[in-house]
C-alpha cells in the first residue's frame, strides 16, 4: 500500500480539513507534528512555495494548499464521497469554500482587533456569517446536503476555532439568537463521529487563541 | 439545445480565462458585456453575493467566481480536456496549486497598476519573484504549464501574456525580460499562438487607452485618501 502522510500543525484548521476527509474515506495515514513557529528543514523542503501546513504525501509525492489536498483526496478515494454527483451542485460546494477562505480577514478581524476597530470588525463577520446562514446553509442540514461533504469540511472552523477565538478576544459573533441555523450545524456537524473524535482540545485552543491575540494586540513598542 | 451564456467585462483577466475554456473546447456561448459602474440587474440576480463577473450561466442556473467556472466547464465539457486525465491525481493536483497561487498574488500584480514612487518599486520587486517561483518552479522544462498542451494553470495565467505587458508600459518597468525568464517568455509566445486564444486576445491599443485611464484614476485616489 502506498504511504499516506499528512504533516500539520495541532491547532489548524486547514489540517483538519485533511484529517477529516482521510478518516472520513477510512483512508489510514501517518500524521506529522510540525512546530509552525520553528519551521523544520523537511517543510521548507516539502512546501518550497508557501512553507506552511498541512502538507500531504501520497506515495512520495507531496501536496500543498488544503483546498487541493481535498480535491486530491477526493479523486483518489471515491468512497463516501465529499463532493455531491451533479456538476452545479459541485460547483457551489466549491464556491462556499472559497467564500470561507476569501473572506478569512473579514471573519477573523475582530480577533486581531481591540476597542473601536473591534466593534467594526466583529459587525464586518457578522455580515459574512449572515451570508453563510442565509445562502449558503438555508434550510439544509450540511452545507451539500444531507450529508458532510467538502464545504462542511472547509468551514469546520466555524465549528470549534471561532468559539476559542471569541473566547480569547471576548467578543462573541456568532451568537445563536442570530444564526440558529448555523449553530444547528455545528451541532449536527460535532455529531459526526469522525469529526467528534478528532478535533483540537477546546481548553488547550483557547489558550493558544490567547497567546497569539496577546502578539497581535500588542502596542508597538517606540 | 443548452444554453450556455457568460457575464464578463472587457478586459477583465478573470473573464477571459473563462473565454478561452469555452473556446477550447468548442462551446457555443452567449457573451453578455457587463457595466460594471451600472451593474445590470440579471448579474445582481444572478451573482447576488459577489456582485461580480465572470458569471456563467448554463441552462438558467448561475456559476461565479471564476475558478469554480473552469472546473465547472472541464466536468460538463470533458472534450479537449484542460486537466491531466484522472489516472494523474498529482497532475491535476499541480494544476490547481497553480491555479490558486496566481489568485492569491494578485494584489502585487494590481499594486503595479494602482502605484507610483516607492511603493511601485516594492510592487515590482514582489512581481519579479512571483514569476521567478513560476519560472523556476512552476513552469521548469515545461512548455506549458499544464505540460504539453494548454491547462487550467495556463489560462489562470493569462493575464501574464494578455495585460501585463501593457501595465509594465504603464507602469514604466521591465519585469519580464526574456534572461530573467527564458521559460516565461517562451510560454507567452506559445500560449499566444494558440488559434483559439490568438482569436481571442484583448487588443493591445484598447487596453493601454483603459488601463492608461484606470492608472490615473486608481493613483489620483490613493492620493487623495492619503492627505484625509
Amino acid at each position: 500500500m502506498e504511504e499516506v502522510k499528512v504533516i500539520g500543525f495541532w491547532a489548524s484548521p486547514y489540517v483538519y480539513r485533511v484529517t477529516w476527509a482521510l478518516n472520513l474515506k477510512g483512508v489510514e495515514y501517518e500524521y506529522q507534528e510540525e512546530d509552525v513557529f520553528n519551521k523544520s528543514d523537511l517543510l521548507l523542503q516539502y512546501n518550497p512555495v508557501h512553507k506552511k501546513v498541512p502538507v500531504f504525501v501520497h506515495g512520495g509525492k507531496r501536496i500543498a494548499e488544503s483546498t487541493v489536498i481535498l480535491e486530491y483526496i477526493e479523486e483518489t478515494w471515491p468512497q463516501n464521497p465529499l463532493l455531491p454527483t451533479d456538476p452545479h451542485a459541485r460547483a457551489m460546494a466549491r464556491f462556499w469554500t472559497k467564500f470561507g477562505d476569501d473572506k478569512k480577514p473579514d471573519f477573523f478581524g475582530f480577533f486581531k482587533s481591540a476597542g473601536e476597530e473591534q466593534i467594526k470588525a466583529a459587525k464586518e463577520a457578522q455580515e459574512c456569517l449572515k451570508i453563510l446562514e442565509e445562502h449558503g446553509l438555508e434550510d439544509k442540514k450540511f452545507f451539500d446536503g444531507d450529508k458532510i461533504g467538502m464545504t462542511d469540511l472547509s468551514l469546520g472552523w466555524l465549528a470549534f476555532w471561532l468559539e476559542a477565538m471569541e473566547g480569547a478576544a471576548g467578543v462573541q459573533v456568532l451568537d445563536v439568537n442570530s444564526f440558529p441555523r448555523l449553530h444547528a450545524w455545528i451541532r449536527n456537524l460535532k455529531e459526526v463521529p469522525v469529526i467528534k473524535e478528532n478535533h483540537p482540545d477546546q481548553t488547550r485552543l483557547l489558550a493558544y487563541f490567547k497567546w497569539l491575540r496577546e502578539m497581535y494586540t500588542k502596542p508597538a513598542t517606540t | 439545445m443548452e444554453e450556455v451564456k457568460l457575464f464578463g467585462a472587457w478586459p477583465s483577466p478573470y473573464g477571459y480565462r473563462v473565454i478561452w475554456a469555452l473556446e477550447l473546447k468548442g462551446v457555443k456561448y452567449e457573451y453578455i458585456e457587463e457595466d460594471l459602474s451600472n451593474k445590470s440587474d440579471l448579474l445582481l440576480q444572478y451573482n447576488p453575493i459577489h456582485k461580480k463577473i465572470p458569471v456563467l450561466v448554463h441552462n438558467g442556473k448561475p456559476i461565479s467566481e471564476s475558478h469554480v467556472i473552469l472546473e465547472y466547464i472541464e466536468e460538463t465539457w470533458p472534450g479537449n480536456p484542460l486537466l491531466p486525465s484522472l489516472e494523474d491525481p498529482h497532475g491535476r493536483a499541480s494544476a490547481r496549486f497553480w491555479t490558486k497561487f496566481i489568485d492569491d498574488k494578485a494584489l502585487p500584480f494590481a499594486m503595479l497598476l494602482m502605484t507610483d514612487g516607492e511603493e511601485l518599486e516594492k510592487a515590482a520587486k514582489e512581481v519579479r519573484e512571483i514569476l521567478k517561483i513560476l519560472e523556476e518552479q512552476g513552469l521548469g522544462e515545461k512548455d506549458f504549464f499544464g505540460g504539453n498542451e494548454i491547462g487550467l494553470a495556463d489560462l489562470a495565467m493569462g493575464l501574464i501574456a494578455s495585460s501585463f505587458g501593457v501595465i509594465e508600459e504603464l507602469a514604466g518597468v521591465k519585469v519580464l525580460n526574456g534572461d530573467e525568464f527564458p521559460g516565461l517568455c517562451n510560454w507567452v509566445k506559445k500560449f499566444k499562438e494558440n488559434p483559439a486564444i490568438k482569436k481571442n486576445l484583448p487588443d493591445p491599443d484598447q487596453m493601454f487607452v483603459y488601463y492608461k485611464q484606470k492608472r490615473e484614476m486608481l493613483i489620483n485616489s490613493r492620493a487623495a485618501l492619503s492627505y484625509k
